[in-house]
């Protein structure tokens, strides 16, 4: 092979694309190739299949699919913000938008799709959007709030339309979905899957109109949408009646982004899409394509898991692999509106011989079918021999061919597998619509991860079998996260991770590994019981702790854990002693730690309750500093940006002005959020604002196994949002109701209802309890709602320990209370009034010089720290800072 | 930038902060010929290494909390949790990374970090 770097010019950078550059990277290709990527969006890739979660509370951010300093490598390089215009396949380069050209030695496409706009009158009107990339999702919120907007509609009731139904919804308007044909996701589920899936849409409030082609969207005299017509899709339906709406979404489907090797002159497909053979070759050796743009093994794959495989395919045929793409599987489960939906292999039975299994409940709307195959003719011969009257175990067993399931999914992908045929199906098949829940005949039939065969593909979104899981636990991962690492599988969609966790637990308990509940390697102990050891033997620090009970020297798990104890069992000050070296950086500095290694600074605001003169404060002190100001979800103020040096001087201006740590950096009691209640409100029924200050100041600084948040409403109507707080009281005419346990974040949870209508002393001893027993008894890291689930007997055991102590306990949790509430100090306040603590906040120990690799770029008249393509080489930053 | 000194055969040792104002399991931040220098103190043992975390590409690893995996002494990245042996600087959690160490002193009873 000559010496000669050669140049690949990657076009779109999108999931497929960025998954190209990715496994390029990996296998080393960067030695010898230069990777040129033009990417049309004005942002690098980002997980276009959680797009919808910008709708519920992600940021762009979050999304981000490249890492850090990710094009910066040697021999990658990307233009934003600009798309490849010409391929000139004749000179062998492209040509951008903004006139940069390349020469090429070849070229990929991962060009994707463009959403389809039926050619229907009026569809450029203003407010008429598309749902495919961040632009189309802000440019849709901008626009419903800009103009406040009332009813939206989306054309199209597939899997695209519900999702951007759903967000229309998340907007707060009144929503319709129109769908041309008799029902909702006619590509994916049958008629009365979709029924069922349509009751519950509805339930949610959303009108659906099925069998509906829209024929014009109306238009005001501004330019805006004012209205759509209609027209019946089948000549014997009723004409629909006029809609006015003032926000379109068109999710009719999608169409290849083909243009340019249309232009480009390669072969394409009648219905568009570029064709490649199983090389993902175009008709051009040096061209190929990739994702949704590509037209592979005769149809174009709209999803990403085939995607995948196919930029793996290219990765390996550019380093002279063989590697080849011949089809992939389109099985989808999701989750609209929450309701599961999933779909799965012959979901209509249309394989000769094949008939359906269906189970079909109107009252709880699931609905599930099972497509099973005619059983295989006289495989061993005993079909025709019958030996008894029973024809149990005598038939062979009938093929899964494919099947749908709507409104529970739970069995989705043990049904994957057996369609797949690697797992065998049960005999009786009612077992695979209704699982037999304890051991019996049929249910060890193959229902559990030990039955999959070996070669199972487990994570579609990157092709990781059984085997390859089983191989990494054997070679020693023991979790989740580790078995994610090393073989990838559940980083795509993460639909496969249940399946994953299910599956290391069994392969570690085959290997007689024991599942234990250790809080790290130093201590062969839970937390709940390292906590109540620190407890009944009074241990007064972690060095004495990890002497008596551990090993090691500890690490970033433990000592933050024991910290805690200590902290809530005494009342030092935290930053005392050895307990200084045992605190998170967060804990450490009494303030957030953010990215880019600056902190983060929030003001305790009791109840919400502040007063003017303290808002003029904050405003002045995030002026004088510099700081990025936010509005919290816990009713307070957020300061960002702010350096180690900084963050004393900023405690005295806030010291001074009256307010106190908030404790945002520490796991502990972050905030009780109200309402305005009785005083303003003309529902209110008691003043929830004083009771909400009244609780957050008797338990600020509590430590505790993960943060807790809390919320007072005044009434019924519940404005503060207290039964999604890890405790809540919402007042009614007679006094107060307790709630707790619930939960906001990643798995949102309702909280139980733990005492109804009692005063405010009894909320009080209820509480102290209860607080006292989830932070004895919960593992690190675990929030109220989990604690909860796992608790044995659930909210029953509760109520009878915190309510009825019938474990004894309750005065010594009250004890414990009152001790906290006794020692309590503001720790911000204990450290600026002590030189030698103050001390201790310097950037450099040994020079006065601030860190000048936090760089700040202004956006939206705020500071923000830099991304790494705004800052200098990262290379260059690594050798020490400044040049 | 001016060059003033090339080769000199001994390092030049910066002075860092008194040995008794660390405290054993955490680390501080020095600033060695332009450089981050993240100094740990373990019982009375040194270590120094770059202050720069690969992963989040932030300067921080002073911050972490110093401990042991197996009978490795290590700090854990305060950003995303990732560790680093203190005697080598090899990232444990990926064998592809690692950070630079630095030799460190106790002379006189002030710290010193060798500038290399
Ligand atoms: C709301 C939503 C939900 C989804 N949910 C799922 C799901 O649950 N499961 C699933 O499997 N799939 C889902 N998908 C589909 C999935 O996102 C796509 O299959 C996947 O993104 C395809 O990747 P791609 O790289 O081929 O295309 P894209 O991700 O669309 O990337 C193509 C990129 O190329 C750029 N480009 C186009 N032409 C040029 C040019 N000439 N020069 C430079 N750049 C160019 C485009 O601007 C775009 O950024 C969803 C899609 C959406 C919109
Ligand atoms: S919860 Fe009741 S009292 Fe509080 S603001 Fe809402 S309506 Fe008013």
């Amino acid at each position: 092979m000559s010496g000669r770097r050669r140049t690949l010019v990657v076009a779109g950078n999108g999931m497929v694309g960025h998954r190209l550059l990715e496994t390029l990277v990996e296998r080393g290709a960067t030695a010898e190739w230069d990777i040129v990527t033009f990417c049309e969006e004005p942002r690098v890739a980002y997980d276009r299949v959680a797009l919808s979660s910008l709708f519920a509370g992600a940021s762009p951010e979050d999304l981000e699919l490249v890492r850090p300093g990710f094009f910066e490598q040697v021999g990658l390089s990307v233009h934003v913000g600009d798309a490849v215009t010409t391929l000139d396949r004749e000179r062998g380069c492209v040509v951008s938008q903004r006139g940069v050209r390349v020469d090429y030695d070849a070229v990929v496409l991962a060009t994707g799709s463009v959403p389809f706009v039926p050619p229907v009158p009026g569809r450029d009107a203003r407010g008429c959007f598309v749902y495919r990339t961040v632009d189309d999702l802000e440019a849709i919120r901008d626009f419903a709030t800009a103009t406040g907007c009332r009813v939206g509609a989306v054309v199209g009731g597939g899997l695209l339309g519900l999702e951007a139904a759903n967000a229309l919804k998340s907007l707060g308007l009144e929503t319709h979905v129109v769908e041309f044909a008799p029902r909702l996701m006619p590509a994916q589920i049958d008629d009365r899957g979709s029924a069922a899936l349509r009751s519950r849409v509805e339930e949610l409030g959303v009108v659906v109109h099925t069998g509906t082609a829209t024929s014009e969207i109306v238009r005001g005299s501004d330019g805006r949408v004012k209205g759509m017509r209609f027209t019946a899709a089948s000549p014997q339906g009723a004409a629909p009646e006029d809609l006015s709406v003032d926000l379109v979404v068109f999710s009719a489907g999608i169409r290849p982004r083909d243009d340019l090797a249309r232009s480009a002159g390669l072969a394409m497909g009648e219905r568009g899409g570029v064709v490649v053979d199983e090389a993902c070759r175009t008709s051009d050796p040096a061209v190929y394509a990739i994702g949704e743009c590509a037209l592979a093994v005769g149809r174009l794959w709209g999803l990403v898991a085939p995607g995948y495989q196919m930029a793996a395919v290219v990765a390996d045929r550019i380093l002279g692999g063989d590697r080849s793409f011949t089809g992939s599987d389109l099985s989808t489960k999701l989750k609209l509106m929450g309701v599961d939906v999933a779909s799965f292999g012959d979901a209509f039975g249309t394989t000769p011989g094949a008939e359906a299994i269906t189970f079909d409940d109107p009252v709880t709307k699931v609905y599930k079918r099972v497509v099973v195959g005619p059983a295989p003719a006289a495989a061993d011969g005993r079909t025709s021999g019958r030996t008894s009257g029973r024809t149990s175990g005598t038939t062979s067993v009938r093929p899964v061919l494919g099947g749908i399931l709507v409104g529970d999914a739970t069995m989705y992908d043990t049904l994957v597998q057996m369609s797949r045929g690697a797992m065998p199906t049960p005999e009786r098949l009612e077992l695979l619509i209704f699982p037999a829940r304890t051991t019996g005949e049929g249910a060890g039939a193959g229902l559990g991860v030990g039955a999959l065969a070996g070669n199972a593909l487990i994570c579609s979104c990157n092709t990781v079998t059984k085997e390859q899981i089983c191989a990494a636990v054997a070679d020693g991962c023991t979790d989740v996260a580790g078995v994610k690492a090393c073989t990838r599988a559940g980083t795509g969609c993460g639909g496969c991770i249940p399946l994953v966790s299910g599956l290391v637990r069994h392969e570690l308990l085959a290997a007689g590994v024991e599942v234990r509940n250790d809080l790290c390697e130093h201590f062969a102990f839970s937390r709940q019981e390292l906590f109540d050891i620190v407890r009944a033997q009074r241990i007064g620090s972690f060095s004495e702790l990890l002497s008596a009970h551990g090993r090691g020297r500890g690490c970033e798990i433990c000592k933050p854990a024991v910290a805690s104890m200590l902290a809530t069992l005494g009342d030092a000050y935290i930053l005392d002693g050895e307990q200084a070296s045992l605190q998170d950086t967060n804990d450490h500095f009494l303030a957030n730690l953010q990215r880019d290694g600056t902190y983060s600074v929030v003001p305790r605001v009791p109840g919400g309750e502040i007063t003017p003169d303290q808002l003029i404060a904050i405003g002045h002190v995030a002026k004088d500093f510099g700081l990025y100001t936010k509005i919290t979800g816990g009713q307070r103020i957020d300061l960002f940006g702010a350096r180690v040096d900084q963050l004393p001087h900023i405690w005295q201006r806030l010291v001074d002005a009256g307010m106190e740590s908030g404790h945002a950096y520490g796991k502990a009691l972050r905030t009780v959020k109200s309402c305005v209640g009785r005083n303003w409100c003309r529902f209110g029924v008691q003043d929830s604002t004083a009771l909400a200050i009244d609780l957050e100041l008797r338990y600020r600084g509590l430590r505790s196994p993960h943060k807790v948040k809390a919320a007072v409403s005044g009434c019924s109507r519940e404005c503060a949002e207290a039964q999604s707080k890890d405790f809540g009281v919402i007042a009614t005419e007679q006094g107060w109701n307790l709630y707790v346990c619930g939960n906001g974040g990643l798995k949102p949870q309702h909280g139980v209802l733990l005492a109804s209508d009692i005063d405010r002393e009894t909320v009080i001893r209820y509480l102290d309890r209860f607080l006292m027993f989830y932070i004895r008894t919960a593992d690190r890291l675990e929030r109220t709602a989990t604690w909860l689930n796992k608790l044995d007997g659930g909210l029953d055991y509760l109520r009878r320990v915190v309510v009825d102590d019938c474990l004894g306990l309750c005065a010594e949790f009250e004890v414990d209370m009152a001790r906290h509430v006794a020692g309590y100090r503001c720790e911000w306040k204990a450290t600026i009034e002590d030189p030698e603590r103050m001390a201790r906040f310097r950037t450099f120990v040994n020079s006065d010089r601030t860190d000048d690799n936090v760089v700040f770029v202004t956006e939206r008249g705020q500071p923000r720290p830099a991304y790494a393509h705004e800052k200098p080489d990262p290379a260059l930053l690594a050798l020490g800072g400044t040049p | 930038m001016t060059i003033t000194e090339t080769h000199a055969l001994a390092p030049t040792w910066v002075d860092v902060c008194p040995f008794d104002w660390l405290i054993s399991g955490r680390g501080v931040c020095a600033l060695v010929g332009g450089r981050q220098v993240a100094v740990f103190r373990v019982d009375d043992e040194l270590f120094a290494l770059s202050n720069f975390d690969p992963f989040s590409q932030s300067f921080v690893l002073s911050r972490g909390i110093a401990g042991s995996r197996g009978d490795r002494l290590k700090v854990a990245s305060p950003i995303f949790k990732q560790s680093f042996d203190l005697h080598t600087g090899a990232c444990l959690d990926d064998a592809t990374v690692s950070v630079a160490t630095y030799a460190a002193r106790v002379s006189d009873g002030q710290v010193q970090v060798a500038c290399p």
